[in-house]
């Protein structure tokens, strides 16, 4: 969900002098190193998955009745839906859309929030209230019923549930982006760059963001499973990917309602999900705890 | 206190008015023809040149909005299209459908959360610590909606257990018929000395309730670890355990009372996502609450429902936060003198 303060943000640190850090604790952490290989194994999914799935027509949507509900075997490691189509090539295949989606919100937030963040921190006065109420009251309804209502209102759909989510995203890098330019801007090399009359919009863009962009990069990562997990639950209540569409939630929807006979049809697909989600919170996990310097194991 | 009360008091009406405008602007603004929307798919073109005036829509949006919030705060909220009800109706009827899941998920999710980050924090760094560690990223990772199918199918199909939806079985509704007082039926079977009926409530409510606490557990017990951790590592720690105080007194007693505060933040929190877990529990479990009519709304593009449900859900948020800031400020004297 967003803003549970498991992905909150750290504030501003400087992190890019501890790189060698960053690299020492992520690969001596097992749970950190589980993630790294979870989430690479979804990367190499999503960009090779039609060449990798077992049939990678099926995973496209091609149906396959005569071997329809098959349960797991040699042949369908995860079995075949009710339409026969290999349940493990849909699961590749729905690798794609779905980091495809989570990238496209945590993106569109990013280009949304963080320069209204950087703006409103370094500018203060009035512009930084007015932007910070709109930020409390994006957040003020509660998580995921604003990208719900959202979605209802310009039609289910994959795009759609993308905008809607993005729409509810956007104040979390706000708040972040804005934390980080309040504490750069009584930084020297800014006071320099103000004193030979940059104007604003240079050094917020060419000063104050660039800065300011490791912990937004962290906060991100982590983000990309939690809107994973979004996405997952609108397409589970039928506001977002629509048929025939490899989409997880999707295939957990369409596999519930032979739970009870067929349990691998809805089972596999929501297992994709929540290892996926796992994988970006152990990094997150490993990652907050470095940025956090009360936080230490 | 008094002027601290009053400015977050101004500060949630004004955020309660402006999410009274944002829903208005979802329903009317976003979609080409709110009309048609409001009717539902089958409109006709006379339909929505009728409703088209009903609603006031061919008046220029402020007026829209005034009416709008006029008629919302007489109590007016709307029909539903799917029931033909009154929005308001249906929201407070199924509403304590879904306190009482709620309530019992929170119940196990707060003793149950904070229990494992206390024992998180006093074993650091060892097996216990590594345990919890991983049962809360799990609790945090795991979809609602996936873990509720897991649960019947372990539950229902293989244990046979308890029973797969639904919050009583039907039969009991001749057999042993719940008479309703507050509609939360483990309360009113008790009221009535009816214990076949808080027995089989009671059945129905553990898997929704297990699903549902998952995720809070997660937060919580995390919440309370770093607390802790925070805490022990005081000078006032250090002392009572300088002066041989017995351990297990100095955890529970003197460490958990002042570790329990920015816990508290996170209940909030925890209770707003509850809000909406419950809507993807409630459709699995097909339990007859809020989410189970905010998701059917949802579907069938039901605008007065969706705006209802939206503008009660949103408000019930700021309710909560509005509390927990007070809350946290009568513990707190540095929060409401800053």
């Amino acid at each position: 969900m967003p803003g549970a303060p498991l992905t909150s943000p750290a504030g501003p640190v400087d992190v890019e002098g501890s790189r060698d850090r960053w690299r020492r604790v992520l690969l001596a952490d097992p749970l950190a190193l589980a993630g790294l290989a979870i989430i690479g194994t979804l990367v190499v999914a999503a960009i090779l998955g039609p060449l990798i799935a077992p049939y990678p027509e099926q995973g496209q949507g091609s149906t396959n009745v005569p071997e329809r509900m098959l349960p797991p075997s040699a042949l369908h490691l995860l079995g075949t839906d009710q339409l026969g189509r290999d349940v493990l090539s849909r699961i590749i295949i729905g690798a794609r859309p779905a980091f495809g989606v989570a990238i496209l919100v945590v993106g569109l937030a990013i280009l949304i929030g963080v320069p209204l963040g950087a703006i409103a921190g370094y500018r203060r006065g009035r512009i930084d209230a007015v932007i910070m109420r709109a930020t409390d009251l994006t957040l003020a309804f509660p998580p995921l019923l604003l990208a719900m209502a959202i979605v209802a209102a310009l039609g289910p759909g994959l795009e759609h549930a993308a905008l809607a989510l993005a729409i509810a995203w956007w104040p979390w890098y706000t708040r972040l982006a804005r934390a980080s330019a309040i504490s750069l801007r009584e930084r020297p090399f800014i006071e320099a760059a103000r004193s030979i009359g940059l104007a604003d919009s240079r050094i917020i863009f060419g000063h104050i963001v660039p800065n300011s962009i490791s912990p937004i990069i962290v906060q991100a990562t982590i983000d990309v499973g939690t809107v994973i997990l979004a996405a997952g639950s609108l397409a589970f209540i039928g506001l977002g990917a629509r048929a025939p569409e490899a989409d997880w939630g999707l295939m957990v929807a369409e596999g519930r309602t032979v739970i009870l006979d067929q349990w691998w049809i809805p089972t596999f697909p929501g297992l994709a999900i929540f290892i996926v989600v796992l994988g970006f919170n152990l990094v997150g996990d490993a990652l907050r705890d470095l940025l956090d310097p009360r936080g230490g194991r | 206190m008094t002027r601290f009360v009053a400015r977050r008091l101004a500060g949630s009406l004004l955020v309660l008015l402006g999410v009274s405008v944002i829903t208005f602007a979802l329903a009317r603004v976003i979609p080409s023809n709110a009309a048609a929307m409001y009717i539902g798919p089958k409109a006709r073109p006379d339909d929505i040149a009728r409703v088209t005036h009903q609603l006031g829509l061919d008046q220029p949006l402020p007026v829209q909005y005034l009416t709008y919030l006029r008629d919302v705060l007489r109590g007016d909220w709307g029909t539903s299209i799917g029931t033909k009800r009154p929005v308001l109706d249906e929201i407070l009827g199924r509403l304590p459908a879904t306190l009482e899941l709620i309530a019992v998920a929170m119940l196990i999710a707060i003793p149950l959360g904070i229990l494992l980050g206390v024992l998180s924090a006093r074993w650091r760094g060892r097996a216990p610590d590594l345990l919890v560690r991983i049962a809360s990223i799990v609790g945090v990772s795991m979809p609602a909606f996936w873990l509720a199918l897991l649960l019947q199918i372990v539950f229902f199909r293989q244990l046979d257990l308890l029973p797969l939806t639904g919050r009583l079985d039907a039969d009991l509704r001749f057999t042993a018929p719940i008479h309703e007082v507050t509609g939360f039926f483990l309360v009113d079977s008790v009221l009535g000395g009816n214990f076949t009926a808080f027995g089989d409530a009671l059945r129905h409510l553990v898997l929704p309730a297990v699903t549902l606490a998952a995720y809070p557990i997660g937060l919580i017990a995390r919440m309370t670890r770093s607390s802790m951790l925070e805490v022990l590592a005081q000078d006032y720690i250090r002392t009572a355990r300088a002066f041989g105080l017995r351990d297990r007194l100095v955890v529970y007693r003197l460490a958990l009372r002042n570790a329990l505060l920015p816990v508290l933040t996170v209940l909030g929190l925890t209770l707003a996502y509850t809000l909406i877990g419950t809507f993807f529990v409630e459709i699995v479990f097909n339990w007859p609450g809020l989410g189970t009519f905010t998701v059917r709304s949802l579907l069938n593009v039901d605008y007065p429902a969706v705006m209802g449900v939206t503008l009660f859900a949103a408000s019930a948020y700021v309710l909560i936060n509005l509390v927990v800031d007070l809350g946290q400020a009568w513990l707190d004297p540095r929060i409401r003198l800053a």
